[in-house]
């Protein structure tokens, strides 16, 4: 664990950019190739929104993981700058490519919809976050950082509603990545209980 | 996304498979003749007589028509069907007739279709999920074939059941979906000339991603009544069920027909998305009943088509 936590330290932050990179990379050769099968459009859409609650998972994964001693913190921002960017790619495929700048269409979907509402919110969720991803943020704000960055919780759930919403039968690729957000969610739920009875065991009982 | 890709060419302007394959027999023809033999075709081609209900919008490519397909027994991904469809055996192949009709029976599929006159048929093709393409079906009307096993007086709806044989159909071992996948007409829809079972595309024997050996295609509704890989037809009295119908009835009605007025509890139905129209392709506006209002919208007069949907 310390070797891996050692190379886990030298890997450069741009390494991760860089690995994130790739699917991005994939998906504009597939484009140029005509290797996106018969329907290009859904197939980029789809990917992108895929990659970016891979990333949110990947970074929500970070916390957990250093609870078992694997630290891999310095990889969480740009973990989560990749879920937003691809989310912004996402959000920019569907206006773009799918709804075919239809903006009239797409702001009636927007307030109509609950699949395209749940997926709005989750990336607006993230938007503060990734306002605020920058070291100075992270000094000047303090204890409320945290706070704000709790946000991620509420964008892993809308991101994973969002998926289920728009498919017209469970599948078990959306059904794998419920498990996995109610798996991050849920160890930080049980952690956090554990600590609050501990707390409360601590502190001597007032009878009056 | 590299801003200077942007072909002026659409999966549309690709040659179709029958006018590359005719030209090849073109070719084919010329040099046997040169060799002094007699030339038969490269392919034994369906022969199809043109119809007056087919569309003059260019049909999609035969790679797009059977790259992309909703056949949730072979898979729910639109490649699934392509990928896993060709384990399914489709020879021999019978249809079971039965409920009020004349003349029930367990028909082999050569005596069912035997004397129907094929025809090609141009049609759009919508999906509930609003894609759309179009393609050149070759069958013939379900109205000849009811007219041959003899429809009783007391039957009002016609009732399809694909095949059930998940050793052949992965998807069928999935539990989401009661199978066999169930779909229906009402009779008059069932006896309306746009309705037709479809036996090939594209002048050859219908493609099992796209439901061979046998579909049937009602070009006015969405993709979904246009059950694939029959195996069974019911003239019954009372509306039978139906799939989607049985899995979320909220959102999937009996009739679906295709109506931009009415969408889907969680979709928009106002516009579709021609699949083979490319990357910056954009979206058209969705027709009520698919553009064959004049031969169909009389079907449903007095009938309140946002109940039913």
């Amino acid at each position: 664990m310390d070797r891996l936590n050692a190379w886990a330290r030298r890997l450069p932050e741009a390494a991760v950019w860089a690995l994130g990179a790739i699917p991005l990379a994939l998906l504009v050769w597939g484009t140029l190739s005509n290797g996106l099968g018969p329907d290009p459009v859904k197939a980029i859409e789809h990917d992108l929104g895929l990659w970016a609650l891979r990333f949110l998972l990947a970074s929500l994964a970070i916390t957990p993981l250093r609870w078992i001693g694997l630290n891999l913190i310095k990889h969480r921002r740009p973990l989560g700058m990749l879920s937003f960017s691809y989310a912004v790619l996402h959000l920019v495929a569907w206006l773009w490519l799918d709804m075919g700048l239809r903006f009239g269409q797409a702001a009636e979907d927007l307030v109509k919809r609950p699949y395209i509402i749940a997926g709005m919110l989750g990336l607006l969720a993230l938007l503060p976050l990734a306002l605020t991803s920058t070291r100075a943020a992270i000094r000047r704000m303090g204890r409320n950082w945290q706070r704000l960055h709790r946000l991620a919780y509420a964008a892993l759930a809308l991101a994973v509603l969002h998926f289920a919403l728009l498919l017209k039968v469970w599948t078990g690729e959306v059904l794998i990545y419920i498990a996995l957000a109610v798996l991050l969610l849920g160890l930080r739920l049980a952690r956090n209980l554990r600590r609050r009875g501990q707390l409360a065991a601590q502190s001597p009982r007032v009878v009056s | 996304m590299p801003k200077a890709f942007k072909p002026d060419l659409r999966w549309s302007d690709v040659t179709p498979r029958a006018a590359f394959l005719n030209r090849r027999q073109i070719f084919a023809a010329g040099a046997a003749l040169a060799a002094g033999a007699l030339a038969g075709p490269a392919l034994a081609k369906i022969e199809a007589a043109p119809s007056k209900f087919s569309t003059e919008e260019a049909p999609d490519t035969f790679e797009t028509i059977t790259g992309y397909n909703n056949y949730y027994e072979f898979g729910t991904g639109k490649g699934d069907p392509a990928a896993n469809a060709g384990s399914l055996t489709t020879d021999p192949w019978s249809v079971k007739v039965d409920g009020l009709v004349d003349r029930p029976g367990t028909y082999d599929l050569a005596d069912l279709v035997k004397g129907q006159p094929l025809e090609e048929r141009i049609y759009r093709f919508r999906c509930v999920e609003a894609w759309s393409m179009v393609i050149p079906w070759i069958g013939f009307e379900l109205a000849g074939l009811l007219n041959t096993i003899g429809v009783q007086p007391s039957a009002k709806y016609v009732a399809f059941e694909t095949l059930l044989r998940p050793e052949e159909m992965p998807g069928q071992t999935s539990g989401w979906i009661d199978w066999p996948y169930r779909e229906g007409l009402r009779l008059d829809e069932a006896m309306n000339p746009l309705t037709i079972l479809a036996t090939g595309l594209y002048g050859d024997p219908m493609p099992k991603q796209n439901g061979a050996p046998i579909r049937l295609v009602v070009p006015w509704k969405y993709g979904f009544k246009s059950i694939k890989s029959i195996v069974r037809i019911s003239l019954v009295a009372e509306m039978p069920q139906t799939t989607w119908n049985m899995l979320q009835p909220g959102e999937y009605g009996f009739y679906a027909n295709v109506n931009p007025e009415v969408d889907h509890p969680r979709w928009s139905q106002a516009s579709e998305r021609r699949v083979g129209a490319g990357l910056f392709g954009g979206r058209v506006d969705t027709v009520k009943f698919n553009g064959y209002g004049d031969q169909v919208a009389g079907l449903y007069a007095g009938q309140d088509l946002a109940k039913d949907y």
